[in-house]
Protein backbone atom coordinates (compact mmCIF):
# COMPACT_ATOMS: atom_id res chain seq x y z
CA UNK A 1 0.00 0.00 0.00
CA UNK A 2 1.39 3.35 -0.99
CA UNK A 3 0.92 6.07 1.57
CA UNK A 4 0.49 9.63 0.49
CA UNK A 5 3.91 11.14 -0.18
CA UNK A 6 5.39 7.81 -1.18
CA UNK A 7 7.45 7.93 -4.32
CA UNK A 8 6.71 5.34 -6.98
CA UNK A 9 10.04 4.76 -8.73
CA UNK A 10 8.47 3.38 -11.92
CA UNK A 11 6.37 6.53 -12.33
CA UNK A 12 9.39 8.86 -12.31
CA UNK A 13 10.89 9.97 -15.60
CA UNK A 14 14.52 9.03 -16.28
CA UNK A 15 16.01 12.22 -14.91
CA UNK A 16 13.92 12.15 -11.72
CA UNK A 17 14.61 8.46 -11.21
CA UNK A 18 18.38 8.93 -11.45
CA UNK A 19 18.25 11.76 -8.91
CA UNK A 20 16.05 9.60 -6.69
CA UNK A 21 18.59 6.79 -6.93
CA UNK A 22 21.32 9.19 -5.80
CA UNK A 23 19.13 9.93 -2.77
CA UNK A 24 18.50 6.25 -2.17
CA UNK A 25 22.20 5.44 -2.30
CA UNK A 26 22.81 8.25 0.19
CA UNK A 27 20.24 6.68 2.49
CA UNK A 28 21.60 3.16 1.93
CA UNK A 29 18.32 1.76 0.58
CA UNK A 30 19.36 -1.51 -1.03
CA UNK A 31 16.04 -2.74 -2.41
CA UNK A 32 15.20 0.64 -3.91
CA UNK A 33 18.55 0.67 -5.70
CA UNK A 34 17.94 -2.80 -7.10
CA UNK A 35 14.51 -1.68 -8.31
CA UNK A 36 15.92 1.49 -9.83
CA UNK A 37 18.62 -0.43 -11.73
CA UNK A 38 16.04 -2.86 -13.14
CA UNK A 39 13.71 -0.05 -14.21
CA UNK A 40 16.51 1.77 -16.06
CA UNK A 41 17.58 -1.44 -17.81
CA UNK A 42 13.96 -2.16 -18.77
CA UNK A 43 13.77 1.30 -20.28
CA UNK A 44 16.65 0.40 -22.53
CA UNK A 45 19.52 2.05 -20.63
CA UNK A 46 22.90 0.42 -21.26
CA UNK A 47 24.47 -1.29 -18.23
CA UNK A 48 27.39 1.16 -18.52
CA UNK A 49 25.15 4.26 -18.40
CA UNK A 50 23.19 2.81 -15.49
CA UNK A 51 26.43 2.19 -13.63
CA UNK A 52 28.01 5.58 -14.24
CA UNK A 53 25.03 7.95 -14.21
CA UNK A 54 23.01 6.36 -11.40
CA UNK A 55 25.40 4.41 -9.16
CA UNK A 56 28.83 5.99 -9.62
CA UNK A 57 27.43 9.53 -9.60
CA UNK A 58 25.42 8.73 -6.45
CA UNK A 59 28.44 7.26 -4.67
CA UNK A 60 30.41 10.37 -5.58
CA UNK A 61 27.99 12.40 -3.45
CA UNK A 62 28.34 9.91 -0.59
CA UNK A 63 32.12 10.12 -0.94
CA UNK A 64 32.12 13.92 -0.85
CA UNK A 65 30.06 14.02 2.34
CA UNK A 66 32.27 11.33 3.89
CA UNK A 67 35.35 13.41 3.05
CA UNK A 68 33.71 16.50 4.56
CA UNK A 69 32.87 14.84 7.88
CA UNK A 70 29.11 14.78 7.27
CA UNK A 71 28.71 11.05 6.77
CA UNK A 72 30.71 8.47 8.74
CA UNK A 73 31.59 4.81 8.41
CA UNK A 74 28.15 3.33 9.27
CA UNK A 75 26.34 5.44 6.64
CA UNK A 76 29.01 4.76 4.02
CA UNK A 77 28.83 1.02 4.68
CA UNK A 78 25.07 1.11 4.14
CA UNK A 79 25.45 3.13 0.94
CA UNK A 80 28.15 0.80 -0.33
CA UNK A 81 25.98 -2.23 0.38
CA UNK A 82 23.15 -0.70 -1.63
CA UNK A 83 25.58 0.08 -4.44
CA UNK A 84 26.89 -3.50 -4.37
CA UNK A 85 23.37 -4.85 -4.74
CA UNK A 86 22.92 -2.72 -7.87
CA UNK A 87 26.34 -3.78 -9.14
CA UNK A 88 25.43 -7.45 -8.73
CA UNK A 89 22.72 -6.96 -11.36
CA UNK A 90 24.98 -4.97 -13.68
CA UNK A 91 28.21 -6.96 -13.45
CA UNK A 92 27.31 -9.86 -15.80
CA UNK A 93 25.70 -7.43 -18.25
CA UNK A 94 28.75 -5.16 -18.23
CA UNK A 95 30.97 -8.10 -19.11
CA UNK A 96 28.65 -9.13 -21.97
CA UNK A 97 28.48 -5.65 -23.44
CA UNK A 98 32.24 -5.05 -23.22
CA UNK A 99 31.88 -1.78 -21.34
CA UNK A 100 35.05 0.33 -20.96
CA UNK A 101 37.26 -0.61 -18.00
CA UNK A 102 38.41 2.09 -15.59
CA UNK A 103 41.30 0.18 -14.03
CA UNK A 104 42.21 -2.66 -11.73
CA UNK A 105 43.34 -2.40 -8.13
CA UNK A 106 44.90 -4.95 -5.79
CA UNK A 107 44.22 -3.91 -2.20
CA UNK A 108 45.09 -5.33 1.22
CA UNK A 109 46.03 -4.58 4.80
CA UNK A 110 49.75 -5.06 5.51
CA UNK A 111 51.37 -7.86 7.47
CA UNK A 112 50.63 -7.86 11.18
CA UNK A 113 47.53 -5.72 10.81
CA UNK A 114 44.03 -7.13 10.94
CA UNK A 115 42.16 -3.88 10.50
CA UNK A 116 40.07 -3.92 7.39
CA UNK A 117 37.29 -1.39 7.89
CA UNK A 118 39.05 1.43 6.06
CA UNK A 119 40.43 -0.92 3.43
CA UNK A 120 36.95 -2.35 2.77
CA UNK A 121 35.55 1.15 2.42
CA UNK A 122 38.19 2.04 -0.15
CA UNK A 123 37.51 -1.20 -2.02
CA UNK A 124 33.79 -0.56 -2.09
CA UNK A 125 34.13 3.07 -3.14
CA UNK A 126 36.58 2.08 -5.87
CA UNK A 127 34.07 -0.48 -7.14
CA UNK A 128 31.45 2.21 -6.84
CA UNK A 129 33.60 4.33 -9.15
CA UNK A 130 33.81 1.53 -11.69
CA UNK A 131 37.24 0.06 -10.84
CA UNK A 132 37.82 -3.66 -10.68
CA UNK A 133 39.02 -4.51 -7.16
CA UNK A 134 40.93 -7.59 -6.01
CA UNK A 135 40.80 -7.67 -2.21
CA UNK A 136 43.61 -9.62 -0.55
CA UNK A 137 42.12 -9.16 2.93
CA UNK A 138 44.29 -8.62 6.01
CA UNK A 139 47.81 -9.52 7.08
CA UNK A 140 49.52 -9.51 3.67
CA UNK A 141 53.18 -10.32 3.21
CA UNK A 142 55.25 -8.72 0.48
CA UNK A 143 55.14 -12.03 -1.42
CA UNK A 144 51.34 -12.04 -1.41
CA UNK A 145 51.14 -8.49 -2.75
CA UNK A 146 53.65 -9.19 -5.52
CA UNK A 147 52.06 -12.44 -6.56
CA UNK A 148 48.62 -10.81 -6.82
CA UNK A 149 49.92 -7.76 -8.72
CA UNK A 150 51.50 -9.97 -11.36
CA UNK A 151 48.66 -12.48 -11.57
CA UNK A 152 45.98 -9.80 -11.87
CA UNK A 153 47.98 -7.48 -14.14
CA UNK A 154 46.81 -4.71 -11.85
CA UNK A 155 47.23 -0.98 -12.43
CA UNK A 156 47.06 0.07 -8.81
CA UNK A 157 48.33 -1.28 -5.49
CA UNK A 158 46.49 -0.09 -2.38
CA UNK A 159 47.98 -0.75 1.06
CA UNK A 160 46.33 -0.05 4.38
CA UNK A 161 47.59 -0.04 8.00
CA UNK A 162 45.89 1.13 11.15
CA UNK A 163 48.73 0.63 13.59
CA UNK A 164 51.95 2.54 14.07
CA UNK A 165 53.48 -0.90 14.57
CA UNK A 166 52.50 -2.08 11.10
CA UNK A 167 52.70 1.01 8.87
CA UNK A 168 56.47 0.71 8.27
CA UNK A 169 55.81 -2.58 6.46
CA UNK A 170 54.51 -0.58 3.50
CA UNK A 171 58.06 0.51 2.83
CA UNK A 172 59.21 -3.12 2.81
CA UNK A 173 56.73 -3.82 0.02
CA UNK A 174 57.68 -0.75 -2.01
CA UNK A 175 61.42 -1.40 -1.59
CA UNK A 176 60.96 -4.98 -2.79
CA UNK A 177 59.10 -3.74 -5.90
CA UNK A 178 62.00 -1.35 -6.54
CA UNK A 179 64.59 -4.12 -6.18
CA UNK A 180 62.73 -6.22 -8.70
CA UNK A 181 62.42 -3.31 -11.09
CA UNK A 182 58.64 -3.41 -10.88
CA UNK A 183 57.98 -0.20 -8.98
CA UNK A 184 57.08 1.86 -12.05
CA UNK A 185 54.56 -0.73 -13.25
CA UNK A 186 52.05 0.25 -10.56
CA UNK A 187 50.38 3.24 -9.03
CA UNK A 188 50.84 2.82 -5.28
CA UNK A 189 48.30 4.37 -2.92
CA UNK A 190 48.56 4.07 0.88
CA UNK A 191 46.14 4.90 3.66
CA UNK A 192 45.19 4.34 7.29
CA UNK A 193 44.58 6.37 10.43
CA UNK A 194 48.19 6.92 11.60
CA UNK A 195 49.52 7.80 8.12
CA UNK A 196 49.93 11.19 6.52
CA UNK A 197 51.13 12.70 3.28
CA UNK A 198 54.71 13.07 4.43
CA UNK A 199 54.85 9.41 5.43
CA UNK A 200 53.52 8.39 2.02
CA UNK A 201 56.23 10.41 0.31
CA UNK A 202 58.98 9.16 2.62
CA UNK A 203 58.28 5.49 1.88
CA UNK A 204 58.01 6.08 -1.87
CA UNK A 205 54.27 5.70 -2.46
CA UNK A 206 52.62 7.68 -5.24
CA UNK A 207 50.09 9.15 -2.86
CA UNK A 208 48.67 9.01 0.63
CA UNK A 209 44.86 9.03 0.61
CA UNK A 210 43.22 10.28 3.77
CA UNK A 211 39.91 8.58 3.07
CA UNK A 212 38.05 6.43 0.55
CA UNK A 213 36.74 9.41 -1.41
CA UNK A 214 40.24 10.82 -1.84
CA UNK A 215 41.49 7.36 -2.83
CA UNK A 216 38.95 7.20 -5.65
CA UNK A 217 39.79 10.68 -6.90
CA UNK A 218 43.53 10.04 -6.71
CA UNK A 219 43.19 6.72 -8.52
CA UNK A 220 41.20 8.40 -11.29
CA UNK A 221 43.79 11.19 -11.63
CA UNK A 222 46.69 8.75 -11.87
CA UNK A 223 44.86 6.49 -14.32
CA UNK A 224 44.10 9.54 -16.46
CA UNK A 225 47.77 10.47 -16.53
CA UNK A 226 48.75 6.89 -17.33
CA UNK A 227 46.36 6.80 -20.30
CA UNK A 228 47.70 10.13 -21.53
CA UNK A 229 51.26 8.85 -21.36
CA UNK A 230 50.31 5.75 -23.31
CA UNK A 231 48.53 7.85 -25.92
CA UNK A 232 51.49 10.23 -26.12
CA UNK B 1 34.71 1.08 46.18
CA UNK B 2 38.29 0.63 47.21
CA UNK B 3 40.91 0.25 44.56
CA UNK B 4 44.22 1.92 43.89
CA UNK B 5 42.81 4.36 41.33
CA UNK B 6 39.81 5.48 43.41
CA UNK B 7 42.12 6.12 46.34
CA UNK B 8 44.44 8.25 44.22
CA UNK B 9 41.50 10.16 42.71
CA UNK B 10 40.32 11.02 46.24
CA UNK B 11 43.62 12.58 47.24
CA UNK B 12 44.84 14.29 44.06
CA UNK B 13 43.30 16.71 41.60
CA UNK B 14 45.29 15.41 38.64
CA UNK B 15 47.05 12.15 37.87
CA UNK B 16 49.70 11.48 35.27
CA UNK B 17 49.07 8.43 33.10
CA UNK B 18 51.67 6.90 30.79
CA UNK B 19 52.75 7.39 27.18
CA UNK B 20 53.18 5.19 24.15
CA UNK B 21 53.59 1.44 24.16
CA UNK B 22 54.17 0.70 20.47
CA UNK B 23 56.57 3.60 19.88
CA UNK B 24 58.67 2.60 22.90
CA UNK B 25 58.77 -1.07 21.93
CA UNK B 26 59.83 -0.18 18.39
CA UNK B 27 62.81 1.57 19.88
CA UNK B 28 63.65 -1.70 21.67
CA UNK B 29 63.59 -3.60 18.39
CA UNK B 30 59.97 -4.65 17.84
CA UNK B 31 59.52 -5.40 14.14
CA UNK B 32 56.66 -4.00 12.07
CA UNK B 33 53.84 -6.52 12.06
CA UNK B 34 55.04 -8.38 15.15
CA UNK B 35 52.40 -8.53 17.93
CA UNK B 36 53.74 -6.63 20.97
CA UNK B 37 51.82 -8.87 23.39
CA UNK B 38 54.09 -11.85 22.65
CA UNK B 39 56.92 -9.94 24.27
CA UNK B 40 55.19 -10.39 27.65
CA UNK B 41 56.46 -13.97 27.66
CA UNK B 42 59.27 -13.79 25.06
CA UNK B 43 61.05 -10.66 26.25
CA UNK B 44 59.75 -9.84 29.74
CA UNK B 45 62.79 -7.69 30.56
CA UNK B 46 61.83 -5.28 27.78
CA UNK B 47 58.27 -5.05 29.07
CA UNK B 48 59.53 -4.44 32.61
CA UNK B 49 61.78 -1.70 31.21
CA UNK B 50 58.79 -0.17 29.39
CA UNK B 51 56.68 -0.06 32.55
CA UNK B 52 59.60 1.14 34.69
CA UNK B 53 60.35 3.96 32.25
CA UNK B 54 56.84 5.35 32.75
CA UNK B 55 57.04 5.03 36.54
CA UNK B 56 60.50 6.61 36.63
CA UNK B 57 59.23 9.49 34.50
CA UNK B 58 56.52 10.21 37.07
CA UNK B 59 53.44 8.33 35.86
CA UNK B 60 50.84 7.54 38.52
CA UNK B 61 49.13 5.09 36.20
CA UNK B 62 50.53 2.87 33.47
CA UNK B 63 48.78 0.64 30.96
CA UNK B 64 49.82 -2.95 30.40
CA UNK B 65 51.22 -4.30 27.13
CA UNK B 66 47.98 -6.10 26.33
CA UNK B 67 46.24 -3.72 23.92
CA UNK B 68 45.90 -6.34 21.18
CA UNK B 69 45.53 -9.23 23.63
CA UNK B 70 42.02 -10.30 22.72
CA UNK B 71 41.15 -13.47 20.83
CA UNK B 72 39.97 -11.58 17.72
CA UNK B 73 43.35 -9.88 17.30
CA UNK B 74 45.66 -12.65 18.52
CA UNK B 75 44.02 -15.02 16.04
CA UNK B 76 46.02 -13.33 13.32
CA UNK B 77 49.20 -14.66 14.90
CA UNK B 78 47.63 -18.00 15.74
CA UNK B 79 47.85 -17.04 19.42
CA UNK B 80 44.11 -16.95 20.17
CA UNK B 81 44.65 -19.79 22.64
CA UNK B 82 47.02 -17.64 24.70
CA UNK B 83 44.67 -14.80 25.69
CA UNK B 84 44.59 -15.71 29.38
CA UNK B 85 48.34 -16.28 29.62
CA UNK B 86 49.50 -13.17 27.71
CA UNK B 87 47.18 -10.88 29.67
CA UNK B 88 47.96 -12.45 33.02
CA UNK B 89 51.72 -12.19 32.45
CA UNK B 90 51.42 -8.66 31.01
CA UNK B 91 49.59 -7.54 34.15
CA UNK B 92 51.80 -9.50 36.57
CA UNK B 93 54.98 -7.87 35.18
CA UNK B 94 53.29 -4.53 35.82
CA UNK B 95 52.14 -5.49 39.32
CA UNK B 96 55.73 -6.22 40.22
CA UNK B 97 56.99 -2.85 38.95
CA UNK B 98 54.16 -0.90 40.63
CA UNK B 99 54.66 -2.61 44.00
CA UNK B 100 58.34 -1.66 44.00
CA UNK B 101 57.70 1.97 43.01
CA UNK B 102 57.74 3.28 46.60
CA UNK B 103 54.58 5.32 45.93
CA UNK B 104 51.08 4.40 44.81
CA UNK B 105 51.14 3.47 41.12
CA UNK B 106 48.10 2.04 39.35
CA UNK B 107 48.39 -0.94 36.99
CA UNK B 108 45.72 -0.49 34.34
CA UNK B 109 45.00 -3.53 32.18
CA UNK B 110 44.88 -2.28 28.61
CA UNK B 111 42.08 -3.63 26.42
CA UNK B 112 42.02 -2.51 22.78
CA UNK B 113 39.28 -2.92 20.18
CA UNK B 114 38.48 -6.24 18.55
CA UNK B 115 39.12 -4.72 15.12
CA UNK B 116 35.73 -5.94 13.92
CA UNK B 117 32.48 -4.14 13.16
CA UNK B 118 29.50 -4.99 15.30
CA UNK B 119 26.02 -5.87 14.05
CA UNK B 120 24.02 -4.59 12.22
CA UNK B 121 26.82 -3.01 10.10
CA UNK B 122 29.25 -5.86 10.67
CA UNK B 123 29.30 -9.45 11.83
CA UNK B 124 30.38 -9.21 15.49
CA UNK B 125 27.45 -9.81 17.85
CA UNK B 126 27.14 -8.18 21.25
CA UNK B 127 27.31 -11.57 22.97
CA UNK B 128 30.53 -12.55 21.22
CA UNK B 129 32.12 -9.14 21.88
CA UNK B 130 31.30 -9.48 25.60
CA UNK B 131 32.81 -12.96 25.61
CA UNK B 132 36.00 -11.75 23.89
CA UNK B 133 36.46 -8.86 26.32
CA UNK B 134 35.54 -11.02 29.32
CA UNK B 135 38.22 -13.58 28.52
CA UNK B 136 40.84 -10.84 28.37
CA UNK B 137 39.51 -9.17 31.52
CA UNK B 138 39.88 -12.38 33.53
CA UNK B 139 43.50 -12.72 32.43
CA UNK B 140 44.32 -9.15 33.46
CA UNK B 141 42.54 -9.65 36.77
CA UNK B 142 44.48 -12.85 37.47
CA UNK B 143 47.72 -11.00 36.78
CA UNK B 144 46.90 -8.38 39.42
CA UNK B 145 45.73 -5.34 37.42
CA UNK B 146 44.18 -2.68 39.68
CA UNK B 147 41.70 -1.56 37.06
CA UNK B 148 40.84 -2.45 33.47
CA UNK B 149 41.22 0.17 30.78
CA UNK B 150 39.50 -0.13 27.42
CA UNK B 151 40.95 2.29 24.85
CA UNK B 152 40.92 3.44 21.23
CA UNK B 153 37.27 2.41 20.78
CA UNK B 154 35.26 3.80 17.83
CA UNK B 155 31.80 2.26 18.26
CA UNK B 156 29.48 2.89 21.21
CA UNK B 157 28.28 -0.71 20.94
CA UNK B 158 31.80 -2.03 21.45
CA UNK B 159 32.36 0.28 24.43
CA UNK B 160 29.16 -1.03 26.04
CA UNK B 161 30.19 -4.63 25.38
CA UNK B 162 33.50 -4.01 27.15
CA UNK B 163 31.66 -2.43 30.11
CA UNK B 164 29.44 -5.48 30.40
CA UNK B 165 32.44 -7.81 30.26
CA UNK B 166 34.20 -5.87 33.02
CA UNK B 167 31.10 -6.21 35.21
CA UNK B 168 31.24 -9.98 34.66
CA UNK B 169 34.88 -9.93 35.78
CA UNK B 170 33.91 -7.77 38.78
CA UNK B 171 36.59 -5.20 37.97
CA UNK B 172 36.62 -1.39 38.22
CA UNK B 173 37.48 0.19 34.89
CA UNK B 174 38.20 3.22 32.77
CA UNK B 175 37.42 3.70 29.11
CA UNK B 176 38.52 5.99 26.32
CA UNK B 177 37.47 6.36 22.72
CA UNK B 178 39.49 7.62 19.78
CA UNK B 179 38.10 10.72 18.06
CA UNK B 180 40.11 10.62 14.85
CA UNK B 181 37.62 11.44 12.07
CA UNK B 182 36.63 15.09 11.78
CA UNK B 183 36.59 15.33 15.58
CA UNK B 184 34.36 12.28 15.97
CA UNK B 185 35.14 8.59 16.24
CA UNK B 186 35.45 6.65 12.99
CA UNK B 187 31.83 5.59 13.49
CA UNK B 188 30.70 9.22 13.77
CA UNK B 189 30.28 9.26 17.57
CA UNK B 190 30.76 12.69 19.18
CA UNK B 191 32.37 13.68 22.47
CA UNK B 192 29.04 14.89 23.87
CA UNK B 193 27.36 11.61 22.90
CA UNK B 194 30.03 9.74 24.84
CA UNK B 195 29.22 11.74 28.00
CA UNK B 196 25.58 10.71 27.59
CA UNK B 197 26.52 7.07 27.04
CA UNK B 198 28.85 6.62 30.04
CA UNK B 199 26.27 8.29 32.31
CA UNK B 200 23.74 5.60 31.45
CA UNK B 201 25.92 2.51 31.92
CA UNK B 202 24.81 0.17 34.74
CA UNK B 203 28.46 -0.15 35.83
CA UNK B 204 29.90 3.28 35.11
CA UNK B 205 33.67 3.63 34.70
CA UNK B 206 35.87 5.36 37.32
CA UNK B 207 36.83 7.80 34.58
CA UNK B 208 36.27 8.14 30.84
CA UNK B 209 37.77 10.14 28.02
CA UNK B 210 39.72 10.24 24.79
CA UNK B 211 42.98 8.73 23.59
CA UNK B 212 45.04 8.69 20.39
CA UNK B 213 43.20 10.39 17.53
CA UNK B 214 45.00 12.97 15.44
CA UNK B 215 47.24 15.29 17.48
CA UNK B 216 47.25 17.00 20.86
CA UNK B 217 45.16 19.94 19.60
CA UNK B 218 42.32 17.76 18.30
CA UNK B 219 42.32 15.79 21.53
CA UNK B 220 42.00 18.98 23.55
CA UNK B 221 38.99 20.04 21.49
CA UNK B 222 37.42 16.69 22.39
CA UNK B 223 38.07 17.40 26.09
CA UNK B 224 36.26 20.74 25.73
CA UNK B 225 33.40 18.81 24.08
CA UNK B 226 33.20 16.51 27.12
CA UNK B 227 33.18 19.43 29.55
CA UNK B 228 30.46 21.28 27.64
CA UNK B 229 28.21 18.23 28.12
CA UNK B 230 28.58 18.41 31.92
CA UNK B 231 30.21 15.06 32.75
CA UNK B 232 29.77 13.67 36.26
CA UNK B 233 32.78 11.35 36.05
CA UNK B 234 36.47 12.30 35.95
CA UNK B 235 37.78 12.90 32.42
CA UNK B 236 40.84 11.23 30.85
CA UNK B 237 43.04 12.93 28.21
CA UNK B 238 45.63 10.76 26.44
CA UNK B 239 46.75 12.49 23.27
CA UNK B 240 49.43 11.63 20.73
CA UNK B 241 52.75 13.49 20.82
CA UNK B 242 52.05 15.26 17.55
CA UNK B 243 51.89 13.63 14.13
CA UNK B 244 53.91 10.61 12.94
CA UNK B 245 56.82 11.32 10.59
CA UNK B 246 59.08 8.82 8.92
CA UNK B 247 62.85 9.11 9.41
CA UNK B 248 65.53 6.59 8.47
CA UNK B 249 63.32 3.55 8.64
CA UNK B 250 61.40 4.35 11.79
CA UNK B 251 58.44 6.42 12.91
CA UNK B 252 59.01 9.57 14.85
CA UNK B 253 56.31 11.81 16.30
CA UNK B 254 56.88 15.52 15.86
CA UNK B 255 55.54 16.69 19.25
CA UNK B 256 58.33 17.94 21.53
CA UNK B 257 58.45 17.40 25.31
CA UNK B 258 57.71 21.14 25.68
CA UNK B 259 54.59 20.85 23.53
CA UNK B 260 53.37 17.88 25.56
CA UNK B 261 54.03 19.86 28.76
CA UNK B 262 51.85 22.67 27.43
CA UNK B 263 49.22 20.11 26.40
CA UNK B 264 49.16 18.56 29.90
CA UNK B 265 48.54 21.93 31.54
CA UNK B 266 45.83 22.82 29.00
CA UNK B 267 44.17 19.43 29.60
CA UNK B 268 44.13 19.95 33.36
CA UNK B 269 42.86 23.53 33.04
CA UNK B 270 40.16 22.32 30.66
CA UNK B 271 38.92 19.96 33.37
CA UNK B 272 40.67 16.62 32.71
CA UNK B 273 41.75 14.71 35.82
CA UNK B 274 43.81 11.88 34.33
CA UNK B 275 46.34 13.14 31.82
CA UNK B 276 48.75 11.13 29.75
CA UNK B 277 50.05 10.61 26.23
CA UNK B 278 49.49 8.06 23.54
CA UNK B 279 51.48 7.26 20.37
CA UNK B 280 54.88 8.96 20.27
CA UNK B 281 54.88 9.90 23.96
CA UNK B 282 58.27 8.90 25.36
CA UNK B 283 59.64 9.15 28.94
CA UNK B 284 61.09 12.60 28.17
CA UNK B 285 57.62 13.82 27.24
CA UNK B 286 56.17 12.36 30.45
CA UNK B 287 58.84 14.06 32.59
CA UNK B 288 58.08 17.37 30.90
CA UNK B 289 54.34 16.84 31.47
CA UNK B 290 54.85 16.02 35.15
CA UNK B 291 57.07 19.04 35.65
CA UNK B 292 54.61 21.35 33.87
CA UNK B 293 51.67 20.04 35.89
CA UNK B 294 53.55 20.46 39.17
CA UNK B 295 54.95 23.91 38.43
CA UNK B 296 52.20 25.67 36.50
CA UNK B 297 49.39 27.20 38.56
CA UNK B 298 45.89 26.25 37.54
CA UNK B 299 44.44 28.65 34.97
CA UNK B 300 41.01 29.27 33.47
CA UNK B 301 39.56 26.76 31.00
CA UNK B 302 41.33 27.39 27.67
CA UNK B 303 39.38 28.43 24.60
CA UNK B 304 39.55 26.64 21.26
CA UNK B 305 41.61 29.56 19.95
CA UNK B 306 44.14 29.28 22.78
CA UNK B 307 44.51 25.56 22.16
CA UNK B 308 45.12 26.14 18.45
CA UNK B 309 47.66 28.83 19.25
CA UNK B 310 49.63 26.68 21.71
CA UNK B 311 49.30 23.22 20.14
CA UNK B 312 48.59 23.91 16.47
CA UNK B 313 45.46 23.80 14.32
CA UNK B 314 42.67 21.23 14.15
CA UNK B 315 42.14 18.54 11.51
CA UNK B 316 38.56 19.68 10.77
CA UNK B 317 36.45 22.81 11.19
CA UNK B 318 33.80 21.14 13.35
CA UNK B 319 33.87 18.18 15.75
CA UNK B 320 30.16 17.52 15.49
CA UNK B 321 29.22 19.31 18.73
CA UNK B 322 27.93 22.84 19.37
CA UNK B 323 27.24 25.12 16.43
CA UNK B 324 28.37 24.91 12.83
CA UNK B 325 27.94 21.14 12.52
CA UNK B 326 27.80 20.23 8.81
CA UNK B 327 24.39 18.80 8.03
CA UNK B 328 23.36 15.80 5.98
CA UNK B 329 21.78 16.50 2.63
CA UNK B 330 18.03 16.83 2.61
CA UNK B 331 16.43 13.65 1.34
CA UNK B 332 12.98 12.85 -0.01
CA UNK B 333 10.34 10.51 1.45
CA UNK B 334 10.30 6.70 1.45
CA UNK B 335 10.23 5.12 -1.96
CA UNK B 336 8.41 2.19 -3.44
CA UNK B 337 9.07 0.37 -6.66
Amino acid sequence: MADEGDIILSELDDEELVLQMHDDLYDGLKEEIEDGVRILLDRGWTPYDTLTKALVAGMTIVGADFRDGILFVPEVLLAANAMKAGMAILKPLLAETGAPKVGKMVIGTVKGDIHDIGKNLVGMMMEGAGFEVVDLGINNSVEKYLEALEREEADILGMSALLTTTMPYMKVVIDTLKEKGMREDFIILVGGAPLNEEFGRAIGADAYCRDAAVAVQTAKDFMGRKHNQMAG
Amino acid sequence: MTNALSRLLETRDWLLADGATGTNLFNMGLEAGEPPELWNTDRPDNIRALYRSAVDAGSDIFLTNTFGGNAARLKLHNAQGRVQELNRVGAALGRDIADKAGRPVVVAGSVGPTGEIMVPMGALTHELAVEIFHEQAEGLKAGGADVLWVETISAAEEFRAAAEAFALAGMPWCGTMSFDTAGRTMMGFTSSAMVGMVGKLPNPPLAFGANCGVGAADLMRTILGFMAAGPELPVIAKGNAGIPKYHDGHIHYDGTPELMGAYAVLARDAGATIIGGCCGTMPDHLRSMREALENTPRGPRPSVEEIAQKLGGFSSASDGTGEGVPERRDRGGRRRG
